[in-house]
């Protein structure tokens, strides 16, 4: 791992899966809004996907994130258009708190890839087929491993090496170590006073 | 590429570099903040010693944990009063304006801004919320981020971000009448899809958006991510103009007006501007939308038969099976004569003054059905003062609903107007996902404000164009 100043690289993310299936999985399921009065992050981890996971009565219902065999995964593999809705952070942020430190599905919503990135979490995408078949691979081996190369854009896991995509601002700044970019915008603070005196409204 | 845009305009104009991650660095010309998602980056800030950089383009206000019935402090909810004690510590020590609840200015972020003339055209405009995107109604690029990125906001007043695609949605010819803002952009989703935005910003454009006023060109741009645009916006022309010059900020300050006005003018789209892609609807041939489902791209027109899902596109079907069991729907029923047990007429999309309007024409003189719990949620303080003073209260009181105060409320559950088991609500706020209204058994129908106040008073969902209603409130 090389990067700039604390910023670690993350090119390489290894571990074993948890399948979510289902397109559209918007934020408010990954993390219900009443479990957002909170000033801080600590602490999402145990609620994510809590509608999913528990009953009325919180005893727990048929998912993949309750079964023992999926308690260790760190990569989480899920469909179409996996965290729309709220630009709520916290949904990244419980997932990640839970155990995950990446993501392999067929397409993430904007927001919601671009908070992963700020946390220095990949969103790797391949087509429907491509998914389904590693969704099924880790039910049949939930404790094989999976390696993401972020910056080849691949993913193997078995004897199986398929090709991904990682958009090119998201591998760059991960592969690079420049995913966390406070300080690096704040070194360019004459720029920015420079544009914003241009602006006739400022 | 595109060219020409106004979201090519209003980005080069805030461009202050392109950084070695191959995004580009953007000046933010107004930062909104509120409760839910800013104390975390507070911290993060704290953590790193790093100040707030532009207090005087930072403006907040507290709505998605504010009560709507009893605002006293203590709030009687521990974590909100948490969460509001914390906001109120951080916006002073920073100097950040927080239009609170004692100014008259609370409202919902995506209210307040425009209704103080916070929104301009022509800003980049942030805030950790995705409903950001109403602000495009103005001409302005606007667009809701994560907690990390108001951490980088605060620290520097600029943001990393990567140039999108735009697509062009021009709404051809005259609305119907009974038909809305709210049913244009229901149907843009259904036809496009939840994620066929991803990677675009949208520009609507035609006649029936340059028709409407800022209310409704703000309830369209407010859902454009739910269909997975980040950011919309309709270019500036007079009707934004004459609404910009009675707000606050430029009765203050009316020479910035005609110093503005040419700026606000040039980053309209170029007649030759380019686009990524354009799409055509003929606004003739739309009726009310009503969802049937739980995502907001599950919609049909109120009179249609809801579709089976073997007849949707195959990375559809199995979301409409489970939407529909939810709902409990059928194929083939149409949405018209569905039991409702709440009306929420509410929200950043639908709770400005000619929303509540409209809807009163509707509810003037009958009854909220007896078996409905109806309310109104004004958007604002200032949307609810106005509305007391030209009677609409007493209108929705009369009939029977509960008339609060302003907030997010029901639109997510996160105060105490929640659903309750499995209740169905007509609601004219922007979401339907399971569980998003409070109860994850709840069931939420979205439409338009005139749509909702329909519902109420049959106590089932209405095709209001059947309901007579009254000219004057």
């Amino acid at each position: 791992m090389s990067g700039t100043e604390d910023i670690p690289a993350v090119d390489y993310v290894s571990g074993s899966g948890v399948p979510i299936r289902g397109n559209d999985i918007d934020t408010d399921q990954v993390i219900p809004a009443r479990f957002m009065k909170v000033v801080t992050f600590d602490g999402l981890g145990e609620f994510a996907f809590f509608d999913q996971r528990f009953d009325d009565e919180d005893n727990e219902k048929d998912h993949p994130m309750n079964e023992e065999r999926f308690q260790d995964a760190n990569v989480m593999v899920v469909n179409n258009n996996f965290g729309c809705g709220s630009s709520r952070e916290h949904a990244p942020q419980a997932l990640m708190r839970w155990g995950i430190d990446a993501f392999i599905g067929e397409s993430f919503a904007e927001i919601f890839a671009g908070n992963c990135l700020a946390l220095g979490m990949p969103t790797v995408t391949a087509d429907h087929e491509t998914i389904a078949e590693l969704q099924d691979w880790i039910d049949e081996h939930p404790d094989g491993e999976i390696d993401i190369d972020v910056e080849a854009e691949t993913v193997t896991y078995g004897d199986t090496t398929i090709d991904v995509e990682v958009d090119d601002g998201q591998r760059k700044a991960l592969v690079d170590g420049i995913w966390d970019t406070t300080a690096l915008m704040k070194s360019n603070e004459q720029a920015i006073q420079e544009t914003a005196d241009a602006l006739p409204y400022v | 590429m595109s060219r020409g845009t106004l979201y090519d305009k209003v980005w080069d104009h805030h461009k202050v570099t392109t950084l070695p991650n191959g995004q580009d660095q953007l000046f933010v010309g107004l930062h909104l903040i509120h409760e839910v998602t800013s104390p975390q980056a507070f911290g993060m800030l704290q953590e790193r010693d790093m100040e707030v950089a532009r207090p005087d383009l930072t403006h907040a206000t507290v709505d998605h944990i504010v009560p709507t019935s009893d605002q006293s402090r203590p709030y009687g909810d521990d974590a909100a009063e948490e969460m509001m004690a914390e906001l109120e510590e951080n916006a002073r020590e920073a100097g950040i304006q927080f239009s609170d609840p004692t100014t008259g200015d609370q409202g919902i972020v995506h209210v307040i801004g425009p209704e103080q003339g916070l929104t301009q055209p022509g800003k980049t405009i942030v805030c950790g919320d995705s409903h950001t995107s109403t602000h495009g109604a103005f001409g302005a690029l606007a667009f809701g981020i994560g907690t990390s990125q108001i951490r980088d906001v605060l620290a520097t007043q600029t943001i990393a971000m990567e140039k999108q695609d735009v697509r062009k949605i021009e709404v051809n010819g005259e609305l119907g009448d009974g038909v809305e803002a709210k049913d244009v952009i229901l149907e843009i989703i259904r036809r496009l899809g939840t994620e066929g935005g991803v990677g675009y910003v949208y520009e609507y454009a035609g006649e029936a958006i340059e028709d409407l006023d800022m209310e409704g060109r703000m309830s369209i741009c407010n859902m454009s991510i739910e269909g997975g645009a980040r950011a919309g916006y309709v270019n500036p022309d007079e009707t934004t103009f004459e609404w910009l010059e009675q707000t606050d900020y430029f009765q203050e300050n009316p020479e910035e007006f005609e110093e503005l006005k040419p700026y606000w003018e040039s980053i309209q789209s170029d007649d030759d501007a380019e686009y990524d892609d354009v799409v055509t609807i003929d606004a003739a041939e739309l009726e009310p939308v009503v969802t049937w489902g739980t995502t907001p791209g599950q919609g049909v027109g109120v009179t249609e038969p809801i579709p089976a899902p073997e007849d949707l596109a195959d990375d559809k079907q199995e979301t409409a099976r489970r939407a529909q069991e939810h709902m409990r729907v059928e194929p083939g029923d149409t949405m018209e004569g569905y039991d409702i047990d709440v009306a929420f007429l509410g929200s950043c999309t639908n709770a400005r003054l000619p929303d509540l309007r409209r809807a009163a024409r509707i509810v003037k003189g009958r009854e909220v059905h007896e078996d409905v719990r109806a309310m109104v949620v004004p958007g604002s303080q200032r949307v609810q003062r106005a509305a007391e003073e030209e009677g609409l209260a007493d209108v929705f009181r009369e009939a029977g609903f509960d008339w609060r105060n302003a907030g997010c409320s029901m639109c997510l559950g996160m105060n105490e107007d929640q659903l309750e088991g499995d209740e169905a609500c007509a609601s004219s706020s922007n979401r339907n996902f399971v569980g998003r209204q409070g109860s994850k058994d709840g069931r939420t129908v979205l439409m338009n404000p005139r749509m909702v106040a329909a519902a109420a008073i049959n106590g089932e969902v209405t095709d209001v164009r059947d309901v007579k209603e009254v000219t004057e409130v």
